[in-house]
C-alpha cells in the first residue's frame, strides 16, 4: 500500500508491504541506518525515533501508521554540519561506548528535556526507562542530558 | 610545536562523531547489490535426534532462493575447540555449521532458509518440517553428572567434559583440619546472557575466480576467526578468506568466538553465488549466543580465631551447555581456579572443576571470564569467616592482605608460574573506606536498627588478572590455549606527516581509535590529529589476537609503543646524518629530533619523515620510510585491584534492596584516558551490581529458556542505580613500559560480591548468612519470612 511519510524534512511516497515495520521502513526502504534495532520486544528502545515530535519506538510500528506523519531520526538531528546540543554533549560527556543504543537515547533524551527543561537525575532515569544501555552503566548517559538540557536553555535564552 | 601530555587526558573520543550522527557502519548496516538473506530454524526440544528435515514446502514459498539442512554442509569440520582445560583430557564436542543428527539444546541450528528479503526467509521457516526424537534431559549440572543421567554426548561419560584441578589437595586437607573454625557454604553463581544491544550477525561473499572469501562478522577477533574458519573449519588456505569486523555494539565476551552461522553464511554464499547476509535477532541471541558464568560451589574455608584464614578448599560444577562453544573450557580452569587466592595470603588452596554437558545454551567467556566467579567465592568466604569470628569485615581483610613489600607475590603456586605484579590492597581500601566514611555508616546502621530499619555495607577487596597473556604461559602444553597471546601493531609515518597506527586488538566500544592515538601522538611528538588507527580488517592489519581479557591496553597498546620506538630510534639516525652530528648526540623530544644542548640544530618528525619517504638523502644503509611492525609478548599478566563498597537499605516488608550509595576504588595502575577508564568503571558496576539483584538465565526441567526476551530477563535500567562514586589509585605494574594494567572488567568483577554482602549485612539481625543471587525481593522477602518463623 501507498504511504506519504515526511523524513527528516524530505516527503516521499512509497509503495510498502502492510506488514513492514516502520523501523525496516526507515532503514531499508529510505537507508537511514541510524536508527537500530536491539529487541524484539519492545524493551531497548534502540530503534526510538520522533513521530509527529513525540518519541515512539519504530519496531513497534507498522509504516501505515506513519502514514501522513513526520519522522525525525538521528540524521536529522544535525544542521547544516553543526551539531545538535544533544549530539555535542553526548559526545563531551562520553555518554555512548559502542554507540549502538545512543541513537535511541538521543531521541528519547530529547523528549525528557522538552517535558523537563531542567531535568533532575531522577527525571532522566525514569524518562529513560524505556531505553537499555549495556555499555555506560547509565552515568554518563545521564550526565549528557543535563549537559543538553544546559546547552539547550542556553541557547533558547540567548535567542530572545 | 605545542605539546601537552596526552597521556592521562580526557580527551573527547575520535569515533564519537559517526555514532552520534548514525554515520556509523554495524553489521546490519551492510548494504551490497543482489544481498540474500538467511534466516535459521531452531531446534525448539533441548535434546532430540533429528531423524528427517523436509524443506519441500520451503523451498516453493514466494522469494526463497533455497533451504538447506546439516547435510548440506556435511562437508564442512565442526568448529575448533580453542581453549581446552590445561594438563587434563577434554572430552570436546562442538558444533557445526546446522546440526546433522541431534542437537542438545534449545536454539541449536537445523536448517536455514535463503530468501530474496528476511520477511520472506522468515515467512517459509514455518513451511520446514522437522521430525524430531524427543530425549531426556538435564539442565543442572549436579544432576548430569549423576549416574543414571540422560547422556549427551558418546565420548564424556557422566556428561563430564574435564575434570581439572590445582592447588595442593593433602596440605589444604591437612590445614583444614587443624583449623579453628572450618565455614562450609554452597554457592551459586547463576548463569547471565549478556545482552549486548548489537546482536551477532554475518554477511559473506564468495568469488570464485579466486576462490576467495570476505566475511564481514561481530567478532573481537577478526584474525582468529580467520584461522579458525579456514584452517579448522572449510580446509582451504588462510589467504582465502578475509574478516573484517565492523563497527560492533558491544559484546562482552560473547563475540569472540567463532559461531555455527558465520561458517553458515560463507558456505551459502559459495554454494549459491550471491551475497548473504544473517542478522541475528533477540530471541536467536537469548538461546543461541553464549551466555555466562553458571557455576554451582561447595567451599570451605578454614581460619583461625583471630581471622587467619588457613586453607581454602573449593568444588565447582561448570555447567558448559550443551555442545562447546570456541574457549570454554579454558573460563572456568585457568581463569578461575588460578585467581582464587584473591588478594590474600592464604597459606592452603585446593579447586577442582568438573566442566559439566547439560541441555542448556552455550556457556563462555562473559566479562571478567572466570575472574568473576572466583572473586565471589573468595570474597564470600572472607565475609563468613568475619560473621563467623563476630569479626569486622574490614579486619579479616586487612589481616590478609598481601602486604605491598611482597610483590611479585606468587599465591602459593596456584598461578602456575605467574605472580601478582605489584599491588598496594590497603591503600584501595582506606580510600573507599574513606569516601564512604565506614565507621560513622556503622554508627548510623545501628541507629537505623533500632529504627526498624535494615542498612547494611558490603565490601569486595578484589585482585583480578588482565592483559593475557605470555605464550609460554597460556599456550596449549601450560594452560591448554591453542595459540600465542601476544599482540600486533604497525605504525607509519607517510611522507606528509600523518601517521597510521594498526593494530591486532579490536575494538567495540573501548575507544582505541582515541588511545592509541593519544600514546602514538604523545611519544612521537605529532598532533593527535595527525594520527589514525585501523583495526578490525584481516587486510591491512598485522595478525593479532584480539580484545578480550582486558588485553589492550596492557599488551595491545605496549605493540604500538614498541613501534613508535623503533621508529624513534630510526629517526634518530636519520637526523643524526642530516644534521652531521654523531648519533648518540641526537636527543629525540616533543617531535623534534635535535642535537645535545643545541635545541636549534634540529629535524622535525615530519622533516624527518620527508626524507624517509624520498629517500634522496639517507645514510648509506638505511631503507625508506618509517614503518615498524611490533609484536609485544608479554613476560606476565597484570594484577588490577582495588576495594568497592556498596551500601543498601532492605525493607523487610517487600524483601526490596535499595542500593544507597556504590563506591569504587580502582587501581588499574597508569590511566591512559580517564573518562574512558570512568566509563568502563561505571558499565562494569552496573552488570556485576545486575547480577547479585536482577539477573538470572532460568531453564525449565526439559531445558527451555524461560528468560528469552528482554521481556522477562532483567537487562538493568537507568533508574536501578545510584550515581556510582568511583575513585583510584595508581599503582604502575611493571610488567610492561606503559605501566598500564587493565581496566575493562575490575567493575564487573568486584561489584557481585561487595552487593551481595551488604545485603547479607544488611540481613545479619535475621541471622540470614548466606542467600544465593539474584536477591530479588521475592527471595529476599521469603528469606526473612522464613527466619521469623511466618507463613509464607
Amino acid at each position: 500500500m501507498k504511504v506519504t511519510i515526511t523524513t527528516n524534512g524530505v516527503r516521499a511516497t512509497h509503495d510498502v508491504e502492510p506488514r513492514l515495520l516502520l523501523v525496516h521502513y526507515l532503514r531499508d526502504v529510505l537507508g537511514l541506518t541510524g536508527t537500530h534495532i536491539g529487541c524484539d520486544t519492545t524493551s531497548c528502545g534502540a530503534c526510538t525515533v520522533h513521530l509527529n515530535g513525540l518519541a515512539v519506538k519504530s519496531c513497534t510500528l507498522l509504516t501505515p501508521q506513519a502514514d501522513g506523519s513526520e519522522i525525525l531520526t538521528v540524521e536529522g538531528l544535525a544542521k547544516n554540519g553543526a551539531l545538535h546540543p544533544i549530539q555535542e554533549a553526548f559526545w563531551e560527556e562520553h555518554g555512548l561506548q559502542c554507540g549502538f543504543c545512543t541513537p535511541g537515547m538521543m531521541m528519547t533524551a530529547l523528549q525528557i528535556i522538552a517535558q523537563h527543561p531542567r531535568p533532575t537525575d531522577d527525571q532522566i532515569r525514569h524518562g529513560l526507562e524505556g531505553n537499555l544501555c549495556r555499555c555506560t552503566g547509565y552515568q554518563h548517559i545521564v550526565n549528557a542530558v543535563q549537559a543538553a538540557a544546559r546547552k539547550m536553555a542556553g541557547q533558547a535564552s540567548g535567542g530572545r | 610545536m605545542a605539546v601537552t601530555r596526552l597521556f592521562g587526558s580526557s580527551i573527547k573520543r575520535r569515533e564519537d562523531p559517526r555514532l552520534i550522527t548514525g554515520e556509523a557502519r554495524f553489521l546490519d548496516d551492510i548494504r551490497l547489490p543482489g544481498l540474500l538473506h538467511a534466516a535459521v530454524l531452531r531446534s525448539p526440544h533441548a535434546h532430540a535426534r533429528i531423524r528427517n528435515v523436509d524443506t519441500r514446502k520451503a523451498a516453493k514459498a514466494p522469494g526463497v532462493v533455497g533451504v538447506f539442512t546439516g547435510q548440506d554442509f556435511a562437508d564442512l569440520n565442526p568448529l575448533p575447540c580453542a581453549w581446552q582445560a590445561g594438563g587434563v583430557q577434554n572430552n570436546l564436542n562442538t558444533p557445526r555449521a546446522l546440526e546433522i543428527d541431534r542437537v542438545t539444546f534449545t536454539g541449536a541450528g537445523v536448517a536455514v532458509v535463503v530468501a530474496e528479503s528476511r520477511y520472506a526467509a522468515e515467512d517459509a521457516l514455518g513451511l520446514i518440517q522437522v521430525d524430531y526424537e524427543v530425549l531426556p534431559t538435564v539442565v543442572d549440572a549436579e544432576a548430569a553428572v549423576r549416574p543414571g543421567a540422560p547422556q549427551l554426548h558418546p565420548n564424556a561419560p557422566n556428561n563430564i567434559c574435564m575434570d581439572w584441578s590445582c592447588g595442593d589437595r593433602d596440605g589444604t586437607e591437612a590445614a583444614l583440619r587443624g583449623a579453628d573454625v572450618v565455614i562450609r557454604q554452597r554457592l551459586v553463581n547463576q548463569r547471565l546472557i549478556p545482552n549486548p544491544i548489537d546482536m551477532r550477525g554475518a554477511v559473506a561473499t564468495y568469488n570464485p575466480a579466486s576462490q576467495e572469501f570476505t566475511v564481514w562478522m561481530t567478532s573481537q577477533a577478526p584474525h582468529v576467526m580467520r584461522l579458525l574458519m579456514t584452517a579448522f573449519v572449510f580446509g582451504i588456505p588462510e589467504t582465502k578468506l578475509r574478516v573484517i569486523s565492523p563497527e560492533i555494539g558491544g559484546a562482552f565476551g560473547t563475540k569472540i568466538y567463532l559461531y555455527p552461522e558465520y561458517c553458515l553464511v560463507a558456505a551459502l554464499a559459495r554454494k549459491l553465488g550471491r551475497p548473504v547476509k544473517w542478522m541475528e535477532d533477540r530471541k536467536e541471541n537469548y538461546v543461541a549466543t553464549t551466555h555466562g558464568r553458571d557455576h554451582v560451589t561447595d567451599l570451605e574455608v578454614g581460619a583461625t580465631r583471630d581471622g587467619t584464614i588457613t586453607a581454602l578448599k573449593v568444588k565447582t560444577y561448570a555447567n558448559l551447555g550443551g555442545i562447546l562453544s570456541t574457549i570454554a573450557p579454558g573460563i572456568p580452569t585457568t581463569l578461575y581456579g588460578r585467581m582464587l587466592s584473591g588478594c590474600y595470603r592464604i597459606p592452603h588452596i585446593h579447586c577442582q572443576v568438573l566442566g559439566v554437558y547439560t541441555n542448556t545454551g552455550m556457556v563462555d567467556a562473559y566479562r571478567g571470564a572466570g575472574r568473576p566467579e572466583a572473586t565471589y567465592v573468595v570474597e564470600r568466604a572472607v565475609d563468613l569467616v568475619a560473621r563467623q569470628l563476630k569479626m569486622d569485615p574490614v579486619d579479616v581483610r586487612r589481616k590478609n592482605f598481601i602486604p605491598p613489600e611482597a610483590f611479585p607475590y606468587d599465591p602459593v603456586g596456584i598461578l602456575a608460574g605467574l605472580t601478582y605484579d605489584s599491588g598496594d590492597y590497603d591503600k584501595a581500601l582506606n580510600r573507599a573506606l574513606e569516601i564512604v566514611d565506614y565507621r560513622e555508616f556503622r554508627r548510623q546502621q545501628q541507629e537505623a536498627r533500632a529504627q526498624g530499619r535494615y542498612l547494611g555495607i558490603g565490601l569486595s577487596t578484589y585482585v583480578e588478572l588482565c592483559g593475557a597473556a605470555p605464550s609460554a604461559w597460556i599456550g596449549l602444553p601450560g594452560q591448554g590455549w591453542g595459540a600465542g597471546l601476544w599482540e600486533s601493531a604497525n605504525v607509519r609515518v607517510h611522507l606528509t606527516g600523518k601517521v597510521v597506527v594498526t593494530s591486532g586488538s579490536q575494538s567495540h566500544g573501548q575507544g582505541h581509535e582515541t588511545t592509541l592515538a593519544q600514546l602514538v601522538a604523545d611519544e612521537l611528538g605529532v598532533p593527535i590529529d595527525d594520527v589514525i588507527v585501523q583495526h578490525s580488517d584481516t587486510l591491512g592489519t598485522p595478525f593479532g589476537y584480539g580484545s578480550y581479557a582486558s588485553r589492550s591496553a596492557a599488551v595491545g597498546a605496549v605493540a604500538v609503543h614498541m613501534s613508535v620506538q623503533k621508529i624513534k630510534e630510526k629517526a634518530r639516525r636519520l637526523a643524526a646524518h642530516l644534521l652531521e652530528a654523531s648519533e648518540a648526540d641526537i636527543v629525540y623530544e616533543d617531535g623534534r629530533a635535535h642535537v645535545k644542548g643545541t635545541p636549534d640544530r634540529a629535524k622535525t618528525i615530519q622533516e624527518l619523515a620527508l626524507a624517509a619517504s624520498v629517500g634522496y638523502t639517507l645514510p648509506k644503509g638505511m631503507e625508506p620510510f618509517f614503518d615498524e611492525t611490533s609484536y609485544y609478548d608479554p613476560p606476565n599478566c597484570t594484577f588490577p585491584f582495588g576495594t568497592h563498597v556498596c551500601v543498601v537499605e532492605v525493607a523487610p516488608d517487600t524483601g526490596q534492596v535499595r542500593i544507597l550509595r556504590y563506591v569504587a576504588v580502582d587501581d588499574v595502575g597508569r590511566v591512559i584516558n580517564p573518562l574512558i577508564v570512568d566509563g568502563q568503571v561505571h558499565g562494569g558496576i552496573a552488570q556485576g551490581v545486575a547480577q547479585a539483584l536482577w539477573e538470572g538465565a532460568v531453564y525449565d526441567g526439559n531445558g527451555q529458556l524461560l528468560t528469552g526476551t528482554m521481556s522477562e530477563y532483567t537487562v538493568p535500567k537507568a533508574e536501578f542505580f545510584p550515581r556510582f562514586e568511583v575513585d583510584r589509585t595508581i599503582t604502575p605494574s611493571p610488567v610492561n613500559p606503559l605501566g598500564v594494567k587493565g581496566a575493562g572488567e575490575t567493575g564487573t568483577i568486584a561489584s557481585t560480591p561487595a552487593v551481595v554482602s551488604a545485603v547479607m549485612d544488611a540481613l545479619a539481625p535475621f541471622g540470614i548468612r548466606h542467600l544465593d543471587m539474584p536477591l530479588t525481593p521475592r527471595r529476599v522477602w521469603h528469606a526473612i519470612a522464613e527466619q521469623r518463623g511466618e507463613p509464607r
